[in-house]
């Protein structure tokens, strides 16, 4: 679950402050986050996630009010219970897909399982590819390999931003789809940052950014 | 998957500019090698050929001559000191004893050397098969000249006149037998063949004899110098020889090249020297101060070759400083996704210094085994190593230190990439993308 309360953001001491209305997601649920470029919805999600630190407030997300913790907790915690897919897949193009997986473990300290890593990417239909290099992969490959990354440790929070932005309509209704069923097979709350209208109608949850 | 595969797998991406940086610092680390190998070697066997020898007299001439020759085996002798002046010598109340050399001769290029039982004891030298020598043109081989010359107890050989093995110059008339063959000592004396004075004197003796009584119609030398004798051996001149101290022999023209001697007191250092060298015609050398002498004079190169290699250490480790620097900032986002999937600082930290680290111990690495082949080469070009006891398959501690060293000015030069790494601004990177 993901819960909001008072929460303030700001970059330097100098730059406003940004303020987040309440807001309270249930386990399991999926939500937008919606706005126009520049409103803020990359920094909430990037808050959600952890990367960035609140000014003030309550970021509960999952059973771990983000604004209590800090330094290597904060990193373990997230890397064991928030999964994160970006608009680009952006995979580390030195290793093979299944590295790149075993490297998704091993940076959130957890063992390294290639089993689940088999069931990850059959249910994404990867499984052909396990060995490529992931520079050779296509780039609907890749994007799976991506939201694979995301979901292989069990995550609680799926954060998604920008996922279908770059893609055509196809594209967009696939990535779309493979995301909340992915959320939905390991009952992850699903949150999604974009402006693009064409997921507007998919999700009915939705929190717009002041 | 773990931090090692992790940093590899970057390294593999970039095979020529690791490459590079390998070859770069290997170079250097080869360097220092070589130069480790050769000199702390020398220094050891320098010092293990000298114990014992508190000075060395020879002809008037350059004292690190006579330690060379005398001593060490590895240059010519500065030229003959009487028997008389020799034996006056050892006669002074300074001395203990003194262990008559004489050289000049040699089979196959391996020196035969005239002395007496206590140059054994100098070396601790074993008899291993047969015995010492015991009379007239009876040889004892050290046990590596017995391996290069395939000598057995029991073979005879005749020596060549001179220090080189030309062909020319062979004394065929009078034969040594080999009576006797020592243990390996690690000592200049395993290169060496062992006789008495005599032996020496016997083989120039009838030469000398022998021109004499040949007309110059019945010998004649040819043009060329070849002093080659196939008529039948004649009878001994000297008929004993002397297992301790100087050869007993009165004639006036009978000379040593040389007198190994050990002082009775401390006090002998500071006296006999400067009484040898204003008393008398002969030189004396102090084996301490001629190898220190050799050593500074050498030292110059040795050094010059030391800064050589430490630069180009420095513009290896400046090169994978500009590499890592280079190829941290197009990885930024890949470092800002691992923290995103749980990375701490420090794990990136870590991963950027071991990148550093595996290419400098690759490169050390290599260096150290191209610094044992290129000493092994030299080796192999320049004569026998053994003769001054240089093995290039001798690992020194040393060479430890220089491959910890190495991983230090790899891990500098992988410092400030980390340190960025360390900082890298997640949220920024990430957005930007």
């Amino acid at each position: 679950m993901i819960h909001l309360a008072q929460l303030t953001f700001r970059y330097t001491p100098a730059s406003d402050t940004l303020r987040f209305p309440d807001w309270e997601v249930a386990q399991g649920e999926h939500a937008l986050i919606l706005g126009a470029s520049g409103s803020g919805k990359t920094t909430l999600l990037h808050l959600l996630a952890g990367l960035l630190k609140p000014e003030s407030g309550s970021l509960q997300v999952g059973r771990q009010d983000l604004a209590r913790i800090e330094g290597s907790a904060l990193d373990k915690y997230r890397g064991q219970n928030i999964g994160l897919v970006f608009q680009k897949p952006h995979l580390i193009n030195a290793l093979s897909l299944k590295q790149n997986l075993l490297l998704a473990q091993y940076m959130a300290g957890l063992p390294q399982d290639k089993k689940s890593i088999g069931e990850v990417i059959g249910s994404l239909d990867l499984s052909h590819r396990e060995d490529a290099l992931v520079h050779t992969l296509s780039q609907g490959e890749a994007q799976r390999a991506s939201i694979a990354r995301a979901i292989l440790n069990k995550p609680l929070v799926i954060l998604a931003d920008e996922p279908t932005s770059s893609l055509d309509d196809q594209n967009c209704e696939r990535v779309l789809g493979m995301l909340q069923q992915q959320a939905n097979r390991h009952q992850a709350t699903l949150v999604i940052a974009t402006h693009d209208q064409r997921v507007k109608d998919k999700i009915d949850k939705q929190y717009v950014m002041p | 998957m773990n931090l090692l595969v992790l940093s590899w797998s970057y390294i593999k991406t970039k095979p020529l500019n690791t490459l590079l940086n390998i070859l770069l610092l290997s170079m250097g680390i080869a360097i220092i090698t070589v130069l480790l190998l050769l000199s702390r070697q020398m220094e050891e066997s320098l010092t293990r050929n000298s114990k014992g020898i508190d000075l060395v007299v020879g002809a008037k001439g350059s004292p690190l001559q006579i330690i060379l020759s005398s001593v060490f085996h590895i240059d010519y002798p500065t030229g003959n000191i009487s028997l008389q002046e020799a034996r006056s010598l050892s006669r002074n109340r300074l001395v203990r004893n003194t262990i008559p050399m004489a050289l000049g001769d040699s089979y196959q290029a391996t020196r035969i050397v005239g002395t007496n039982y206590d140059y054994l004891q100098l070396y601790k030298a074993e008899v291993a098969k047969g015995e010492r020598w015991d009379a007239v043109m009876e040889v004892t081989a050290g046990a590596q000249a017995a391996r290069n010359l395939n000598l057995r107890v029991g073979d005879s050989f005749s020596s060549s006149h001179g220090l080189v093995d030309d062909g020319i110059n062979v004394h065929d008339e009078k034969q040594f037998t080999v009576v006797g063959i020592l243990a390996p000592t690690q000592s200049v004396i395993d290169n060496l063949l062992l006789t008495s004075v005599e032996s020496v004197w016997e083989v120039h003796a009838s030469h000398s004899e022998e021109a004499d009584s040949l007309s110059q119609a019945e010998h004649q030398h040819e043009e060329d110098g070849t002093h080659t004798h196939d008529h039948a051996p004649t009878a001994y001149v000297y008929d004993s020889i002397s297992t301790q101290g100087l050869p007993r022999s009165e004639a006036d023209t009978d000379e040593l090249t040389s007198l190994i001697v050990q002082y009775r007191s401390p006090m002998a250092a500071v006296q006999l020297p400067r009484f040898v060298n204003e008393r008398s015609n002969m030189q004396a050398a102090s084996p301490p101060f001629e190898t220190a002498r050799l050593f500074s004079l050498v030292g110059v190169g040795i050094d010059l070759l030391q800064g050589f290699a430490y630069v180009i250490i420095l513009i290896a480790a400046l090169s994978i400083f500009i590499a890592l620097y280079n190829a941290l900032k197009e990885r930024q986002y890949d470092l800002a996704i691992m923290r995103s999937l749980g990375a701490s600082k420090s794990k990136l930290f870590l991963h950027v210094i071991l990148e550093g680290l595996i290419i400098t111990l690759l490169g050390s690495l290599l260096g150290l085994l191209l610094g044992h082949l290129v000493t092994a080469v030299l080796g192999e070009t320049f004569g026998r190593t053994d003769q001054v006891g240089i093995s290039p398959y001798r690992v020194l501690p040393e060479e430890l230190i220089v491959l910890g060293a190495s991983l230090v000015v790899g891990m500098i030069a992988a410092i400030i990439p980390a340190i960025n790494a360390y900082r890298t601004d997640i949220s920024g990177v990430l957005s930007r993308g």
